[in-house]
């Protein structure tokens, strides 16, 4: 699939896949004939989930109301795929592990505090999340560190506003994140092998220019609702010219600091994960090359996905924020 | 303890078994994945299905032997090649997979990434070695071979200590499941800590 650039944000891929559409696929197969052999190999389908039931899941995601991304026909990953390939070691290492441990994660009661370097400090709670800024719709290119990619309809607000209503005082030069911690809900928590031994809770963070990007989204829905547990409900970011672990998950405090946080992948392999971890094609993981990536769309096996990686993941209007830096040497 | 008495025509059952649950469960899965009803990424799904498969049939065909032995009867060992062919058939799909589906033939990408990290270099050596075991598991190549298919076919430990290193170096973070395994290939190998030890001394 080949690219071409409008914008520098925005992809002019045409053969958008309507959801609905999509969600016919099966219909489609069936009135070709297709009932007995996917009758016969539905109940094979998850081929590693024989111990888990098909239960619809129990989480309710509540619609939303919205601004909506209009001006990016890019080809949009099919909803169920968003939200059931997931990394979210709070819930387990694997892939599938979230959507399964999830539904059950109790987001309401809800608080949110913005604190720190700041003259008003504040705390939101779990409806002040849907309505305290306006929400509108961006349509971002997801680009995960392990090489494949997604492209999904958030709904949030820029985390600039939210900073800027807390006035941050003069020696604010970062802004730090952190996840939930509570071990009731978060089996992975729980157990270091069930999350493979990350010291939590999660923590991210930001340069105080790059949370201010317009691009950095506080974002609290996806696909037309609110985000289900498995991709970061109630609240998470989004920073879509950065490898996918920086978009910090369930948070429950962004602090203003004066000297860079620590980060959780960063922490852990630092030679691996560094402290900005932008997309950047040249600069490989010492395990695999980062040079393209997979995207995952429709298709299963047979879809030729495989595609150039973008430096900023193709937001370039991100690249004056570095300029001057050394991005080989500051991954 | 003998659990069941090994006849002919048990050993029969149960090879049609090995071959009907590893080889419907293959085309199941391939099936499945190329009509796109996998949750996620169908490849990430295929390439840890035939990965896991393959080591689990390799450690299946390894503690045949302590088996027999436990068990004082042979018949087990008759087992042994077909678990092996079908531990080799999965690795090579999990490879077929990798070049085909993850790399998509961009075949500098493939030689890159066979060369330049290690976790694919090992598990390509792996590959290898059981390719070698694979086609001189052939009963005319065996005769022929002599004292030399034996000692060929002692590799198989150098190829499940490199399939484990390999699958450890894959993941982001230490998990469960590694433990496990690492806890069954210890023990299989401590079974031929005689063997391994003459083995490694004659190299």
């Amino acid at each position: 699939m080949r690219i071409k650039i409008k914008k520098p944000s925005d992809l002019t891929d045409n053969d958008v896949t309507d959801e609905s559409i999509y969600k016919n696929r099966r219909q489609v197969l069936r009135s070709l004939g297709y009932v007995g052999a996917s009758a016969l190999l539905a109940p094979h389908a998850k081929a590693f989930n024989w111990f888990s039931d098909d239960d619809e899941p129990a989480f309710k995601r509540r619609p939303l109301t919205y601004q909506s991304d209009k001006n990016d026909p890019q080809t949009i990953t099919p909803e169920d795929k968003a939200t059931s390939y997931n990394n979210f070691y709070e819930f387990g290492t694997d892939k599938s592990d979230p959507v399964e441990n999830a539904q059950s994660f109790n987001v309401n009661p809800w608080t949110l505090k913005v604190d720190g370097l700041v003259n008003k400090p504040f705390s939101i709670d779990f409806d002040n999340l849907f309505t305290r800024f306006p929400l509108q719709e961006r349509i971002y290119r997801l680009r995960c560190v392990e090489a494949w990619s997604m492209v999904i309809p958030w709904i949030g607000f820029p985390l600039a506003q939210l900073i800027k209503q807390a006035d941050p005082q003069g020696s604010a030069k970062y802004v730090a994140f952190q996840t939930l911690r509570d071990p009731k809900q978060m089996p992975g928590q729980r157990n270091r092998f069930v999350g493979g031994g990350i010291d939590y809770p999660y923590v991210e963070g930001l340069r105080l220019d790059e949370a201010m990007h317009d691009l950095t989204l506080l974002t609290v829905g996806l696909y037309g609702k609110s985000l289900p547990p498995q991709n970061g409900a109630p609240v998470r970011l989004v920073v879509p010219w950065k490898y996918g672990f920086k978009s910090i998950k369930s948070i429950v405090r962004i602090s203003l600091v004066e000297q860079q946080p620590p980060t959780t992948w960063n922490t852990l392999a630092p030679h691996e994960y560094g402290f900005y971890a932008n997309v950047n094609p040249t600069v490989d993981h010492p395990r695999w090359s980062q040079a393209s990536e997979r995207r995952i769309t429709t298709g299963g096996l047979l879809a030729r996905n495989r595609i150039a990686t973008q430096m900023f993941n193709g937001y370039e209007e991100v690249a004056s924020l570095y300029a001057g830096m050394d991005l080989r040497r500051l991954y | 303890m003998v659990w069941i008495r090994l006849t002919n025509r048990r050993v029969i059952a149960l090879k049609s078994l090995i071959h009907i649950i590893a080889g419907l469960w293959l085309v199941q899965t391939f099936y499945a994945a190329i009509s796109d009803q996998l949750a996620g990424d169908p490849v990430e799904i295929l390439l840890h299905f035939t990965g896991i498969g393959a080591l689990n049939l390799l450690l299946l065909s390894l503690s045949l032997t302590p088996l027999a032995k436990w068990q004082r009867q042979g018949s087990w060992i008759a087992l042994r090649r077909l678990t092996g062919l079908w531990s080799f058939t999965y690795a090579l799909c999990h490879f077929l997979v990798f070049i085909l589906f993850e790399l998509q033939l961009e075949w500098q990408l493939v030689a890159s990434e066979i060369i330049q990290r290690p976790y694919i270099t090992v598990g390509f050596s792996a590959l290898l070695i059981l390719t070698a075991l694979a086609i001189t598991s052939i009963s005319v190549l065996r005769r022929r071979m002599g004292r030399s298919w034996q000692k060929l076919h002692n590799t198989v430990y150098i190829a499940v200590l490199l399939i484990m290193l390999h699958f450890t170096w894959s993941l982001k973070t230490l998990e469960l499941q590694i433990l496990i395994y690492a806890i069954i290939t210890g023990t299989l190998l401590w079974f031929r800590r005689n063997k391994l030890a003459g083995f490694l001394i004659k190299k």
